[in-house]
């Protein structure tokens, strides 16, 4: 395999880390084996995902995977953060100074800068003039606790991490977050999120308390969208208090989201506000500090945010009949963390290949539980980042041959598939397993009744990650076994009656491969699949205008797009508004992967290399992040609608984003014909 | 590993593999491994530690100097790697960045401290570094460093000057073309492209080194 001659090092280093630790220990290689620690080329069998047990061997402070402390697992309960809760902007004292549409820059006399971070006016904000407000306050939580477990808190006590509140002025009362509260949103009501920097420089070693909250997945202007930094608002400039994305401790930043569809300023779907078919669905906040994304993030700074609308609810008895949220539609943020063998959360930001930890975190804690019923539950599932890719797959502890399928019931970017897909079925057509890279979603649906049923009755399942990954250039092509506690990112225990009140909609007789499929299906009608652009459609918007080429590479040991570096005063090309395009991403990179996210609206991925991309694939819907592969070349079709000004495109593993794998285009009257920008 | 290996060990059984480890990783805390529930390091502590090792180094202008206590502790610094016959990318960065000196308007020496470290200590003598330095009509307050070749290792590792791919890694032709600015005092590191246009680097270094003072009477 072509991968083995650079991974030898890391190989070799670990091997050396684990023979001095046997000679310490006193126990035999044989010994090792046995447990199944150590497999013939002398390192962790487990190394990919787990921790159980390493520690020993690491030098004091060491940051490195196999050095955080061993932690017991299944001993906390998942947290599931909060709902951002609405203010009354006439008297909540966190609206003072009132939320304008221009920016408000007079200077604060408290802090002597700015009141508002932002430079640009909101686009389209008297047509959709919010209706609903809310606050959340970034700020340091030197108490976050990654388990509650007596014996885990004693290896690793309360951490320092950043996260964001729920709007309130007191962070005692109100403490800031991680994950962060979930914002939940509805088409048709558009709202108003003024959020604060309440940071410190005092960072723990990293971080830097600079922010700007990106909603990922979502149709938002340039002002809102929470980009790293803009030419259009004074990114020229070396004062960073006028390059206009970044905000400043002391400052707040009114984020405003239309909560329309896109094509809502297009000839055709003006009358309803947008196209239906554009309806977006599981997004998630994140920090977008240009340069310093990775570390932002992995301290803590992301949250989700949900869109209901007329179809989707949140009530299963109500539209599509999904799973009533919140109680049977949880959110899974899926992080990994590397701590100090004293037990200290660390973040290497001299390294930028990609950061893999040793600890599995979801939602804040390791390793949780979750008490479910026998009923179906819909799980929003993202992979959180930094750099680590998952294959996830259901399996029974107690019997873990057993191929236990679950349902899909969006594209791998959390937008509803035109038919529901079984995840680890029977059929050769089914996926195996459920591949997310750095940033994407994907909500399934778990029929843990279903599973009781035909599966020997279990009494607890394990969310497993059977993907192998070493480090930031991307997973193995290898999976692992079944059943190793060291790869469960957390358990399922299946509790209470038998037959409970279960309303919601049963995936299983429709979805791919049970019945067949094609592009024209809709099973979650009419949030249909939009037709894609052509080259020679009618309306302006349908039509492809051209295609543009870009590859993604190494260069100088850091990472390019079409040979150039990431430039803060630079559109690299002027896309035209209301047209579509086609664009080819290539990966040059030579044995680095690359999760390549395009900010603005979603796309269709058209091919893989030669492969068209398939009805029954996650891929086949709309999308926001391009997996790109060891050598891929992916083709993808966009419509570019409504707004105008900056966004960028770039890697999501957030090291290659922050080491300037990343480009800014613009969105203008006139478009350019750069075909290689 | 193979896979029949891979098979073999999930045939051993991962529940009670847990349990056995943990006791094992006790037992192993017990016995005096450096372990969770020791004092931990300081972060600032660390960063020096694994990132800026207090290594001696030669300067241009002939003094010996310990790099984390000389050249980094309390200050805003620059940082990146060139050798003085270096015919790809280390004229342009060394070019860009004497532009970036400039914009500075003698800050460089005075509160933002610049340092070009030798990837070839063995060619690049003091003297060597002074000429290239001269050549490129390089300002006050920028030094070029040298070293034994083991303390320059340490150096570019610490730093993350480094390839994963260790073939790559070793042609020093291709080394890796950044700049690394921080504030030490502060943790704060961030870095760009060597090679990137001077005023993106010049912005890249102010924003980071920067940031507006706010008043704390909020």
């Amino acid at each position: 395999m072509h991968r083995l001659k650079y991974a030898w090092t890391q190989r070799q280093k670990t091997a050396f880390r684990n023979r001095q630790e046997i000679i310490r220990a006193g126990l035999t290689r044989r010994d090792l084996f046995k447990f199944g620690l150590l497999s013939s080329t002398g390192y962790l069998a487990t190394k990919g995902g787990l921790s159980a047990w390493a520690g020993g061997g690491c030098d004091p402070g060491e940051c490195d995977i196999g050095c955080s402390p061993p932690t017991l697992p299944f001993v906390d309960p998942l947290f599931i953060p909060p709902v951002l809760p609405e203010r009354d902007p006439l008297i909540d004292p966190g609206f003072t100074p009132a939320p304008t549409t221009a920016p408000n820059r007079a200077i604060n006399p408290a802090t002597g800068i700015p009141f508002e971070g932002r430079t640009q006016s909101h686009q389209f904000r008297s047509r959709f003039p919010p209706e609903k407000f809310f606050i959340s306050r970034m700020a340091p939580n030197p108490n976050a606790m990654f388990s509650q477990d007596p014996t885990n808190l004693s290896r690793i006590g309360p951490q320092l991490v950043w996260g964001f509140n729920q709007g309130g002025s007191n962070f005692t009362t109100d403490p800031a977050i991680t994950p962060g509260p979930t914002i939940v949103s509805r088409y048709g009501d558009p709202i108003l999120v003024r959020r604060y920097n309440a940071l410190t420089g005092n960072n723990g070693g990293f971080g830097v308390p600079e922010v700007s909250t990106h909603l990922h997945n979502f149709h938002s202007a340039p002002d809102s969208d929470g980009g790293p930094c803009d030419p259009n608002t004074g990114a020229a400039s070396t004062n960073p208090l006028l390059q206009g994305r970044f905000f400043f401790v002391g400052q707040y930043y009114d984020y405003f989201y239309t909560m329309a569809r896109a094509g809502f300023d297009t000839p055709q779907h003006t009358a309803t506000d947008g196209d239906v078919r554009e309806t977006l669905t599981t997004l998630w906040y994140h920090d977008h500090r240009v340069d310093h994304t990775a570390e932002n993030v992995y301290k803590g700074l992301a949250g989700f945010h949900f869109i209901f609308n007329e179809f989707d609810t949140g009530d299963e008895n109500t539209g599509f009949r999904l799973p009533s949220f919140p109680d049977f539609d949880i959110p899974l943020i899926l992080t990994d963390k590397l701590f100090t063998p004293e037990g200290e959360l660390c973040f290497d930001t001299f390294g930028f290949d990609g950061l893999i930890g040793d600890k599995l975190v979801v939602n804040g804690r390791f390793q949780p539980y979750l008490d479910v019923q026998k009923r179906r539950y819909r799980f929003r599932v993202l992979d959180g980042g930094p750099a680590r890719f998952y294959r996830l797959y259901l399996t029974n502890p107690d019997n873990p041959s057993q191929r236990i399928p679950f349902w899909a019931i969006t594209s791998s970017d959390g937008n509803l598939l035109p038919r529901p897909v079984e995840i680890s079925g029977t059929s050769s057509q089914s996926p195996q397993g459920l591949l997310l890279s750095v940033a994407e979603r994907c909500d399934v649906i778990i029929d843990f009744k279903f599973i009781w049923e035909n599966f020997g009755q279990p009494s607890r399942l394990w969310l497993e990650n059977r993907l192998e990954q070493d480090d930031g250039r991307g997973p193995d092509d290898d999976i692992f076994p079944p059943g190793n506690v060291n790869h469960a990112l957390m358990e399922f225990r299946l509790t209470g009656p038998n037959n409970v009140v279960d309303n919601s909609f049963n995936p299983r007789p429709v979805a791919y491969p049970t019945v067949g499929c094609n592009a024209n299906d809709c099973v979650f009608s009419p949030i249909c699949l939009p037709p894609l652009p052509t080259n020679n459609a009618a309306a302006q918007e349908d039509k492809v205008r051209i295609t543009r080429r870009f590859r993604f590479e190494r260069g100088n040991g850091q990472w390019q797009i079409n040979g150039e570096f990431v430039d803060c005063s630079e559109f690299r090309f002027k896309v035209q508004r209301n047209t579509a395009e086609r664009w080819i991403l290539q990966n040059n990179s030579g044995g680095w992967q690359h999760p390549i996210h395009i900010h603005f609206e979603e796309f269709r991925m058209i091919r893989r290399n030669s492969q068209q991309i398939q009805c029954g694939r996650l891929e086949f819907g709309r999308k926001d992040v391009a997996r790109l592969g060891e050598n891929d070349e992916i083709e993808i079709l966009m419509r570019f609608r409504d707004f105008t000004g900056g966004y960028p495109m770039h890697c999501h593993n957030t090291m290659h984003e922050d080491h300037a794998m990343m480009l800014l285009f613009e969105l203008a009257d006139t478009g350019d014909d750069r075909t290689q920008p | 590993m193979t896979t029949s290996r891979r098979k073999i060990l999930a045939g051993l059984g991962a529940a009670p593999l847990f349990g056995a480890a943990v006791a094992w990783a006790e037992g192993s805390s017990k016995r005096g491994l450096p372990f969770f529930g020791r004092d931990p390091l300081g972060p600032r502590e660390r960063i020096q530690k694994y990132g800026l090792p207090n290594v001696e180094l030669l300067t241009h202008t002939g003094q010996t100097v310990r790099f984390y206590d000389d050249l980094i502790k309390d200050k805003k610094v620059v940082v990146n790697f060139i050798y003085a016959t270096c015919n790809g990318i280390c004229v342009p960065v060394t070019s860009r960045l004497v532009e970036v000196q400039k914009m500075l308007d003698g800050r460089v020496g005075r509160d933002i401290f610049f340092y070009s470290i030798s990837l070839k200590p063995e060619e690049d003598t003091p003297e060597v570094l002074r000429r290239y330095a001269e050549a490129h009509r390089v300002g006050p307050g920028w030094l070029f460093l040298t070293g034994k070749p083991e303390n320059i290792e340490t150096l570019r590792r610490g730093l993350g000057f480094v390839d994963l791919d260790p073939v790559k890694d070793a042609d020093t032709t291709n080394h890796v073309g950044m700049v690394r600015y921080g504030i030490e005092a502060e943790m704060r590191w961030g870095s760009c492209p060597g090679l990137s246009r001077p005023d993106h680097i010049l912005r890249s270094i102010l924003w980071d080194l920067e940031p507006p003072i706010v008043r704390k009477d909020s």
